[in-house]
């Protein structure tokens, strides 16, 4: 089986164009709708922990999968298995292509693939937005912090981190009031 | 200092202070590489950016991959050592945030059914919704798309490929890796 998780890293470094968030669709579609190493709430967990963490998304996450299947070990066969394709494909440009990037092919591939990555970044966005914990008190939540990144250039790692406080806070405030019933209730 | 020593500590420095993605990352790999420690000049970064945006892969590992090649070149060494100089630069980006992530998957693990923990992912997920629309917002500049008045006919071309592939991806559960490829190939075929 970590062999297999191999192989799966090794295809979403290979395919990840554009950044991070470009292959939450692919690691989504492997790793939750096919293989079920873990289910759809805990990818949005984790993708929010990768997130915040320092480092490089896909190697976060890769980690943190690798790690509840297998371990350490199956951590950094994730880790490992992200960065193979990059390493190799990038040294033998760097070695027989240097002019690799003025290909004109390439240039048109890749104006091709833009407007493409651009949309696999956005379409998670109504599918997560069911496992997302969304209902009508919590709903101007992702509004506010996707305006706050966008227009106002917030880093997304303050929302991530003010939402987290403010969901264990709130989790303080619910347990009191709980608390507080309860003594009331036993008098 | 040996150069070997020196990408290791550089590196191993970007990779646990980079908090802003792939992006946040090169700008600290060029403040690293070239202001700092001269292993590159401005234009050899700039090819750099070019290919790690027009190569698969995590931008951060192909930008990493790139500088540990390069720098070990421009010391004078053979094309072998550049390679471990690569590989080297790659896995010391990698590391410390790795020790991290493993130390904080086990936290969260053993402590799933902790009511704080539970607390606090139920504050974050609705954010999630926020950051990745934000994110695709981000990206939607000329850079990606064209512009109507350079050349509409190639705009019209790109908001098509965007429009199909995210009904595609969104809703008709099609594979991306297959649809990034048929659009780099309609690229070649139409830009």
């Amino acid at each position: 089986m970590l062999f297999k998780f191999f192989m799966v890293c090794n295809k979403i470094g290979a395919f990840t164009l554009g950044g991070g968030f470009a292959m939450i669709p692919i690691m989504e579609r492997e790793f939750v709708d096919k293989y079920h190493w873990l289910d759809k709430q805990e990818f949005v967990d984790i993708l929010l922990v990768a997130q915040t963490t320092p480092g490089i998304f896909a190697v976060d996450m890769a980690s943190h999968i690798g790690y509840k299947l297998k371990g350490v070990r199956g951590g950094i066969v994730g880790a490992i298995g992200i960065a193979l394709p990059s390493i190799i494909a990038i040294t033998v440009i760097a070695m027989f292509f240097q002019n690799f990037k003025d290909n004109i092919w390439v240039e048109k591939f890749f104006k091709g693939v833009r407007p493409a990555v651009v949309a696999l970044i956005a379409a998670p966005c109504f599918r997560l937005a069911q496992k997302a914990n969304l209902n009508r008190y919590t709903f101007w939540i992702p509004i506010v912090s996707c305006l706050l990144i966008w227009l106002l250039g917030v880093s997304p790692i303050l929302i991530i981190l003010a939402a987290g406080v403010g969901g264990f806070l709130y989790g303080r405030y619910e347990t009191r009031r709980g608390t507080d019933n309860q003594k009331e209730d036993r008098r | 200092m040996n150069i070997f020593l020196k990408l290791f500590i550089t590196f191993s420095k970007i990779g646990i202070f980079n908090f802003g993605g792939g992006y946040a990352m090169l700008s600290l790999i060029q403040n690293e590489a070239v202001v700092k420690n001269g292993w590159l000049t401005n234009a050899e970064f700039a090819d750099i950016v070019a290919i790690s945006q027009s190569t698969p892969g995590p931008i951060g590992i192909n930008a990493a991959t790139y500088v540990g090649y390069t720098s070990v070149m421009n010391e004078g060494y053979s094309q072998g050592l550049a390679v471990v100089g690569a590989v080297l630069a790659s896995l010391s980006v990698i590391w410390l945030p790795f020790i991290l992530m493993i130390a904080i998957s086990r936290y969260i693990m053993s402590h799933k059914d902790s009511k704080a923990i539970k607390d606090v992912f139920r504050g974050l997920r609705p954010t999630i919704v926020g950051l990745i629309g934000a994110a695709a917002l981000l990206l939607m500049t000329s850079e990606n798309f064209g512009s109507p008045a350079e050349n509409p006919y190639l705009f019209a071309l790109s908001i098509a490929i965007f429009f199909a592939s995210f009904y595609l991806t969104g809703f008709r559960k099609a594979n991306p890796i297959l649809v990034m490829l048929v659009c780099g190939v309609l690229g070649i075929i139409f830009y």
